[in-house]
C-alpha cells in the first residue's frame, strides 16, 4: 500500500542501535496550554540534532517512566536545537510535560515519512491543523516559508476546542500579520472574550482561496476532523492524491518491527506517519483494524 | 476639496446574497418583497433564545455569534457565520421561536426576511420553494455536524 509515501525516505539516521535513545537536556519549556508544553532540547555532550524532514517523530523517552512517539515541532532550518510540543494524555505523557529545564530525556529517531512538501511546488497550498494537530505541521510551515516563491497561495486554516487551547499562537499571530498567506483560527465553542471564528474547520474551507485541482493540502488533527476536511476538500475538487494526513498509532518499536502501530496493511512508524488520503481512504471508513 | 467623496454603503439586495444565486428571478423578488435592512454594532443583539422568529437573515458583512445563554454561567459560542452565510430556520417549524442568541460579533449588515412573505412565495411557487429549501437543508446539516463533533469534543480525547 502506499508505495509513493514510502519514497519520502527519512533525512536522518537514527542513532545506531534503533533502541538506544541519546541523552538531550530540556533547555527551555515553554507553557502553551493547561496541559501542554513545548521544550526545547539540546542533545549533551555537544553532539549535534539529526536532521528531520517536517512531519517526522522522535520516541522520546522520561526516564524511569517510558516512551512515547512526539512529533518534532521546531524548525528544520534550526540544527542547534531539537524542539517537541506535548501534550498530557496519560502516564509518560504528563511525565514528559513536567520535565524541567536541567533535566534529561532520553530521545531516538527521527522517524517515519515526512510531509512531501516538494509536491506542493508551484501549486496551492491548504494546511489544516485541528488542536495539536499544528505541532507536527509546525515544521512543515516553518520550510515551506522559508522558501516562500516556490508555492502560489498558502492558506492555513487552524481549529481547537477552546481559545485557551490555541498552541504555538506566538507563531499563529506571527503568520496572521504576514501578507503572503491566508490564516484562519477557529474553535469548537468560546465566550464573549473570543472575536475570532466559532465551529469546525471544514465551515472555514468556504473562505479559503485556492484552486482545487491545482491544490495540495495537508491535514493533522483528530481523526474525524481529518475525515470530514477531506471529505471537504475532495468534494470541492482537490484531487484526492493531493490530500496528505498524519495518523497517531501506539507505538513501541517505532522502526517497523513489533506490529504495534499497526494500521490496516500499513505500520504507522515505518510508511506513516504521514499518508496519502487517497491511499488511506478506505481505512478512515473502517470502525477497528 | 478635501479629503474622499463619502459613499454611502450600497443598498443590500436579496438578489445580491449568495444564498438566492440562481434561484428564479421572480421567486427571488417575491421572497425577499419583506426584506428589511438591519446593520449592528458589535455587541448589538440580532434576537433572543425564546422570542418568535419571524424572520429569515441574510448576512452581507461582519459576524454574528449564536450563542446559549447558561443561567450563572458565561455564555457560549456555538458558531459564527460571516458574510455570505444565512441565519435561522425555526422561521420555518413550529414553535416559530429561536432556540438561541445571535449577537453581532463586529459591524454587521443583513437583510431580515419576513417568514409570512417566504411562505407565501413557496406556496405561490412551490417548485422554486422546494429548490429554496434544498439550499437552506445542508446549512442546517453543517450545524447539526458542527454540533455532534462539539459533542464528542474530538481535541479532548
Ligand atoms: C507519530 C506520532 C506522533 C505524535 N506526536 C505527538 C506530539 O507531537 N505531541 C503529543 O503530545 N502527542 C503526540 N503523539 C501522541 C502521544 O504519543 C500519545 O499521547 C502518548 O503516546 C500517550 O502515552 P501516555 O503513556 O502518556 O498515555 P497512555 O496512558 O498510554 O494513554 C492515554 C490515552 O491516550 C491514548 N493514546 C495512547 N497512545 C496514543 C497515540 N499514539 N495516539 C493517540 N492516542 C494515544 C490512549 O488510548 C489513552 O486514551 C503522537 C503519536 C504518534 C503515533
Ligand atoms: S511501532 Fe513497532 S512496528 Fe511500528
Amino acid at each position: 500500500m502506499a508505495s509513493e509515501t514510502h519514497s519520502a525516505t527519512s533525512a536522518g539516521s537514527a542513532t545506531e542501535s534503533p533502541f538506544t535513545p541519546e541523552p538531550y537536556v530540556v533547555e527551555r519549556r515553554v507553557v502553551e496550554t493547561a496541559d501542554t508544553v513545548t521544550m526545547v532540547l539540546k542533545p549533551a555532550g555537544g553532539r549535534g540534532v539529526p536532521a528531520f524532514l517536517p512531519g517526522q517523530f522522535n520516541m522520546v523517552y522520561r526516564f524511569g517512566v517510558g516512551e512515547v512517539p512526539i512529533s518534532i515541532s521546531g524548525d528544520p532550518n534550526r540544527p542547534d536545537e531539537l524542539v517537541h510540543t506535548v501534550r498530557s494524555a496519560g502516564k509518560i505523557s504528563d511525565a514528559l510535560t513536567k520535565t524541567l529545564p536541567g533535566e534529561t530525556l532520553g530521545v531516538r529517531g527521527p522517524y517515519g515519512v515526512g510531509w512531501p512538501l516538494q509536491r506542493a511546488e508551484h501549486q496551492d497550498v491548504v494546511i489544516v491543523a485541528g488542536g495539536l494537530g499544528l505541532p507536527p505541521l509546525r515544521p512543515l510551515l516553518y520550510e515551506l516559508l522559508a522558501h516562500r516563491d516556490r508555492y502560489e497561495r498558502v492558506e492555513i486554516i487552524y481549529g481547537a476546542r477552546s481559545p485557551k487551547d490555541l498552541v504555538h499562537y506566538e507563531d499563529v499571530q506571527k503568520w496572521r500579520t504576514r501578507g503572503d498567506l491566508r490564516l484562519q483560527v477557529t474553535v469548537d465553542a468560546a465566550g464573549r472574550e473570543w472575536y475570532g471564528d466559532v465551529g469546525l474547520v471544514t465551515a472555514r474551507i468556504p473562505d479559503a482561496r485556492f484552486d482545487p485541482p491545482r491544490t495540495v493540502a495537508f491535514l493533522c488533527g483528530p481523526e474525524i476532523m481529518m475525515r470530514l476536511t477531506a471529505q471537504a476538500l475532495s468534494t470541492l475538487g482537490v484531487p484526492e492524491a493531493s490530500i496528505w494526513l498524519s495518523m497517531e498509532r501506539n507505538m513501541k518499536c517505532a522502526v517497523g518491527l513489533c506490529g504495534h502501530c499497526q494500521w490496516g496493511p500499513a505500520f504507522v512508524c515505518r510508511d506513516g506517519p504521514v499518508f496519502r488520503y487517497a491511499d488511506v481512504k478506505r481505512m478512515f471508513s473502517v470502525r477497528e483494524l | 476639496m478635501s479629503g474622499a467623496p463619502v459613499h454611502a454603503p450600497p443598498v443590500l439586495r436579496v438578489a445580491d446574497h449568495p444564498f438566492f444565486h440562481g434561484l428564479d428571478e421572480r421567486f427571488v423578488q417575491l421572497a425577499g418583497s419583506g426584506a428589511t435592512e438591519r446593520s449592528f454594532e458589535a455587541g448589538d443583539m440580532l434576537f433572543l433564545e425564546g422570542d418568535i422568529a419571524s424572520e429569515f437573515w441574510l448576512v452581507f458583512q461582519g459576524k454574528v455569534a449564536l450563542e446559549i445563554a447558561q443561567p450563572d454561567r458565561p455564555h457560549v459560542t456555538i458558531q459564527t457565520v460571516g458574510s455570505g452565510d444565512v441565519l435561522g430556520w425555526s422561521w420555518l417549524v413550529p414553535p416559530h421561536r429561536w432556540r438561541f442568541d445571535a449577537r453581532a460579533v463586529k459591524a454587521t449588515r443583513t437583510l431580515a426576511l419576513d417568514a409570512k412573505t417566504l411562505k407565501d412565495a413557496f406556496e405561490a411557487r412551490p417548485e422554486d420553494g422546494y429548490r429554496f429549501l434544498l439550499r437552506l437543508l445542508p446549512v442546517i446539516g453543517d450545524r447539526l455536524e458542527n454540533a455532534r463533533v462539539q459533542i464528542l469534543d474530538i481535541h479532548g480525547v
